[in-house]
């Protein structure tokens, strides 16, 4: 069933060999072990070829053994949960694993693109701006679907995530990026001093290189040094080390971004648990201990699969187990490459040659290869000859000019090793360019980080111990933690000594970026046509541009564009460094801030009893609230709120108005602070009385609009519209503490504290008589219009009493305390039964109120005056108030202005709809004929056809015009009268009975 | 990015709305239009130090005045913002 690990050796690394693992790679069966990646499973298993590329599909194999990878991206697990893209690197193997390579058709080994190599000339640098330039309207039709399906990598599972994805916080002293040497050390010194610790780890197991090539510290092997080491971290309890877990951004203020891949290494989550979980971690000191990427030497035919990452070889040999080649050798202009000799040699593997890009090598790697009956050739590798099925013959351009060929079925490669600056350099910060290693190291960082070992630039174990040991002392001691550290953990440093060599010339596709399939010419190209800057080469090659973001290909790329331009690398510079450092799923950005819990959800007092009678529900912010109230037999919506409507004016309704914006302004200054945020007087007012009032922007435009009511010497209770509700809150808090200070008054948000219900329709007074203390006078006299005050109810609930109507008829809005408002409803329905008491929705309201000409959102839109609404007269010449001087400008009073009027069709039987233009009657409509828009409407059962509010040019003086109403969207025309807003009871007599 | 509230200590820039520039300050009663225009739309575009009015709306409901600089977005001094935004506090 399953293949035989041809490729596996028969003891060590770091899997466990008694836990196997079956899984499948484009429908094949393989296993694998625990501990294994998909990578090493599929090396172990002599895969080779996994994978084509982007535009050339040309057969890609494994590259890295990281996060930096560029080839080996597939598309992994199948369904809704198939995430393409993903790493093969960095994707621990699980017990049923299934992926599928990508970018190929019909299958990986024979892909009917590769045939996109026979016209490479035409997918060169800057192809997308060249080639399918003309006709324009081909681009979307044509060229850009074609290109995206050739060149999509993985395809999207199309299907709603399943999982759960969670965001978290979390706080430290000091952070630590990477549990390699130094970060191990940063943390041991961190926590021995008594900072509160977190140390990130990308891999899902701690140690960093210290897995893959082992060494020597304080005289034990490394191997024990991790073990004793994590054990006595395991012992402090403000360590904390997380594994599967990537620190990806730097924000202000030392706040962090960490994505923890919890449950990706399982088929699936397991049942209430996430299968990711941000992080947003804010921590006093930062040490970055991220380590350093190999860079792979630029030649031709350096993406044939078995072209491999020296550290990655031999981190697949030594911590996997798994040979990626039986005979394979080695191409470096460093001493570090040799490692990868050392370990191959002791897993038993054959070297074929060693070429070597310095003029010397060291008198041990000498003897190391004589041992090893291997030659060292200086020189460098100008061709690959392999293909689909790997590496098979190396050619290889001596010192000297001569040529020689080498047999091997894998080519390990160390071009030296790039610091990750990536989170030093997240704040603009651009990394310096270091000699000895030829390598940019970090210039500094953000505020309270530092960075230590080999992402500062030194490579050797013993300094990434020292520095990591001392970084993280400092960290602990500018956090106020003096706890005793001890002595650092103590190596030797291996030799570096590099020789830099980015590209060696040679007949045949070099690539730089894999994953973008940018090669060397690109790069020469790009140069000739003047994108010579790094972030021009970057844009018009898009090098660096991938997934991957360039790990192993910038510093090549700038390094190439520096040779064909005549200047010197750190002349040429870096590109501007972004995060993420990985890819982070957008889900996990969302967290649980998706479907129905995308935000919070107000429900109104009386929600639960309105949905036990049945009440659709519309969403009006955050809120729920009733729009109408379906009765059995009822055919639409329409006839629903037609049928509340007339019940109300015939009779009695309530509606639950909670959602409107409630403030208490108390103090002795309540009245002149007031007067300030209206453009009415409010300081006037007798207590026990009400008045609407109307707030500008201070440029003028009218902010928001509701009642107030004194309800004593020194407290106003003042509302909003359900919209402003806490931006008002805001705006007023502003007013009284940076624009008036010296005013005594206090605002209190009481929006939650009160249910708010508006009673209306000419019975509202023999429905009240039942809920309120009979002592309490409702008559005109002893509560007349706008009369407002606190009331008893039968029972003794204390009550507030607003005599205000917004629907025109007799009415009135009680508050009882908010945890009442269930049972306010449930009473007003018992109360009313004999008068038939009938629940009005949303709708209904909207309806009224359009009869009745108020204003509301629709009018209220931002580019409104107080004037424009027909409430111009409301602004008091005696007092100064918010918005007053602007709201006087010219274009603000100009004679031409858009103002609120009625409209009503010409033919009765004609439907209107919000959002029609105004034309003048018998005018082509265009932009310079029109005259304004209808804003709201609604079927009136009281003038029994449809009617409106618009906003219309000098509309107040038009009243009784017939004009057009022009709807391009619906494809409508038709003609409105333009007339009187109010609808309905004009002189107000029935509000005010 | 975190701010330092005078009330409640240091918090999350979730808790906290941004208003805009604390400098202009708002003109007495009588004033002209031109003196209210530019307190209304007048803005400088520093580079370097501004001082900016923040809402802790998520908090003590406090206006602060905060002194950021807009280069490096360090925040040096967060004050409560009584009183700054008026010209002239009345008696
Ligand atoms: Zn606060």
């Amino acid at each position: 069933m399953t293949s035989s690990q041809s490729h596996r050796l028969t003891s060590g690394g770091l899997i466990d060999r008694s836990v196997p693992l079956n899984f499948r790679f484009d429908g094949k069966a393989f296993s694998g072990f625990q501990g294994d990646t998909l990578a090493s499973a599929l090396i172990a298993n002599g895969v080779k070829l996994v994978g084509r590329s982007f535009k050339y599909h040309r057969p890609r194999g494994i590259l890295t053994a990281g996060s930096e990878e560029p080839n080996a991206l597939v598309e992994l697990r199948t369904g809704a949960r198939r995430e393409p893209n993903t790493k093969a690197t960095t994707a621990e193997l699980y017990d049923g694993l299934e992926a599928a390579s990508q970018n190929r058709w019909p299958s990986l080994r024979h892909d009917v693109m590769s045939v996109n190599q026979l016209f490479a000339p035409i997918f060169v640098a800057g192809f997308y701006y060249k080639t399918f330039m003309w006709p324009a309207k081909f681009w979307e039709a044509i060229y850009e679907p074609a290109i995206r399906r050739a060149a999509g990598l993985g395809r999207a599972s199309g299907i709603a995530d399943p999982d759960h994805y969670d965001k978290a916080w979390a706080h430290c002293d000091v952070l630590i990026a990477g549990s390699g040497p130094a970060g191990l050390a940063a943390a041991l010194a961190a926590g021995r001093a008594g900072a509160r610790v977190i140390l990130c780890e990308e891999d899902f197991v701690p140690g960093g290189r210290l897995l893959s090539d082992g060494g020597t510290i304080d005289g034990v092997p490394a191997a024990e040094w991790l073990s004793r080491t994590l054990a006595e971290l395991a012992d402090m309890p403000d360590v904390r080390i997380m594994t599967r877990t990537a620190l990806f951004g730097v924000y202000d203020g030392g706040t962090y971004g960490a994505i923890e891949r919890v449950n990706d290494h399982l088929p699936s989550p397991p049942q209430h648990q996430v299968r990711q979980r941000l992080w947003r971690i804010v921590a006093k000191r930062c040490v970055v201990a991220a380590g350093a990427i190999e860079r792979p030497i630029v030649f031709a035919g350096n993406d044939t699969p078995g072209v491999m990452m020296a550290s990655a070889m031999r981190t697949y040999v030594a911590r996997y187990a798994a040979t990626p080649a039986k005979r394979l050798a080695l191409f470096t202009n460093n001493e570090d490459g040799w490692r990868t000799v050392e370990t191959a040699l002791g897993a038993g593997l054959q070297i074929a040659a060693v070429i070597d890009a310095r003029s010397e090598v060291s008198p041990a790697h000498r003897s190391l290869a004589s041992k090893g009956g291997f030659p060292v050739l200086h020189g460098s590798v100008r061709g690959v000859d392999g293909g689909k099925d790997g590496v098979r013959k190396i050619a290889v351009s001596l010192t000297g000019g001569a040529r020689a060929e080498v047999e091997a079925d894998g080519l390990a490669v160390s071009g030296g090793w790039n610091p990750a600056v990536g989170l030093t350099s997240y704040h603009r910060g651009r990394p310096k360019w270091q000699n000895d290693i030829s390598a940019f190291v970090p210039d500094g960082a953000p505020p309270g980080m530092v960075a230590a070992g080999a992402a500062n630039g030194d490579f050797g174990l013993g300094a990434c111990l020292s520095q990591g040991f001392a970084a993280g002392a400092a960290a602990a001691r500018d956090t106020g933690h003096s706890g005793t550290v001890g002595i650092a953990p103590a190596a030797d440093d291996e030799a570096f000594s590099l020789t830099p060599l980015w590209h060696v010339a040679g007949k045949g596709k070099a690539f730089v970026d894999y994953q973008h399939d940018v090669t060397a010419s690109d790069i020469e190209l790009a140069q000739r046509e003047g994108f010579e800057s790094v972030e021009h080469l970057k844009r018009y090659t898009t090098l660096g541009m991938a997934t991957d973001q360039g790990k192993t290909s910038n510093v090549a790329g700038l390094a190439i564009m520096a040779a064909v331009s005549g200047r010197s690398i750190p002349e040429t510079g870096t590109t501007i460094y972004r995060p993420p450092y990985v890819p982070v799923a957008i889900g996990a950005f969302a967290g649980h801030h998706r479907d129905e819990t995308f935000h919070a959800t107000r429900l109104t007092p009386s929600h639960h009893w309105a949905a036990e009678q049945g009440a659709i529900f519309v969403d009006t912010g955050l809120w729920k609230r009733a729009q109408w109230y379906p009765r059995a037999g009822e055919k639409d919506w329409l006839e629903s709120v037609t049928r509340e409507v007339k019940a109300v004016r015939g009779g009695v309704g309530f509606c639950d108005v909670s959602t409107l914006g409630k403030i208490d302004v108390h103090g002795p200054d309540a009245g002149a602070f007031l007067d300030r945020v209206y453009i009415n007087t409010f300081s006037s007012l007798a207590v026990g009385k009400a008045r609407y009032g109307l707030m500008l922007r201070e440029d003028g435009i009218v902010y928001d609009d509701g009642t107030t009511s004194r309800l004593a010497e020194d407290h106003y209770f003042l509302t909003t519209t359900t919209a402003k509700a806490g931006l008002v809150m805001q705006h007023l808090e502003f007013c009284r503490q940076v624009l008036f200070p010296e005013l005594d008054v206090q605002l209190t948000s009481v929006s939650d504290q009160w249910a708010q219900f508006s009673i209306a329709g000419p019975k509202t007074r023999d429905l009240l008589r039942e809920i309120v203390d009979p002592a309490e006078d409702l008559s005109n006299e002893g509560f007349p219009f706008m009369g407002a005050r606190e009331v008893a109810l039968r029972g003794g609930l204390r009550a507030r009493l607003f005599r205000i109507s917004f629907s025109g008829e007799m009415a009135f809005e009680i508050s009882v305390p908010a945890r009442f408002g269930d049972a306010m409803a449930r009473n007003l329905m018992l109360a009313g039964a004999p008068f038939g008491v009938t629940p009005y929705g949303t709708e209904a309201l909207g309806v009224m109120r359009v009869e009745k000409g108020h204003i509301a959102g629709p009018e209220l839109s931002g580019t409104t005056t107080a004037a424009d609404l027909g409430l111009g007269k409301m602004m008091s010449t005696k007092k100064d108030y918010i918005g007053r001087v602007m709201a006087g400008r010219e274009a603000l009073v100009a004679p031409d202005r858009q103002v609120v009027v009625g409209i009503k069709p010409t033919d009765k039987a004609r439907r209107l709809r919000s959002g029609a233009h105004i034309i003048p009657k018998g005018q082509t409509p265009g932009p310079g004929n029109d005259q304004g828009y209808v804003t709201s409407v609604c079927f009136s059962p009281t003038s029994d056809q449809w009617i409106g509010l618009a906003l219309v040019e000098r509309g107040r003086e038009r009243i009784g015009e017939i004009v057009h109403g022009h709807d391009p969207l619906r494809g409508e025309d038709y003609d409105v009268e333009l007339c009187n807003p109010v609808f309905y009871d004009p002189d107000g007599g029935r509000q005010r009975g | 990015m975190r701010i330092v509230c005078p009330f409640c200590g240091e918090r999350e820039l979730g808790e906290f709305t941004y208003l805009g520039d604390a400098k202009p300050m708002r003109p007495e009663a009588g004033a002209s239009e031109d003196e209210v225009f530019d307190y209304v739309y007048l803005r400088d575009n520093a580079a370097g130090q501004t001082s900016e009015h923040w809402y802790h709306g998520g908090g003590c409901r406090a206006w602060l005045k905060v002194t950021r600089n807009t280069l490096t977005h360090e925040i040096s001094a967060v004050e409560p913002a009584a009183g700054v935004g008026a010209r002239q506090v009345a008696k």
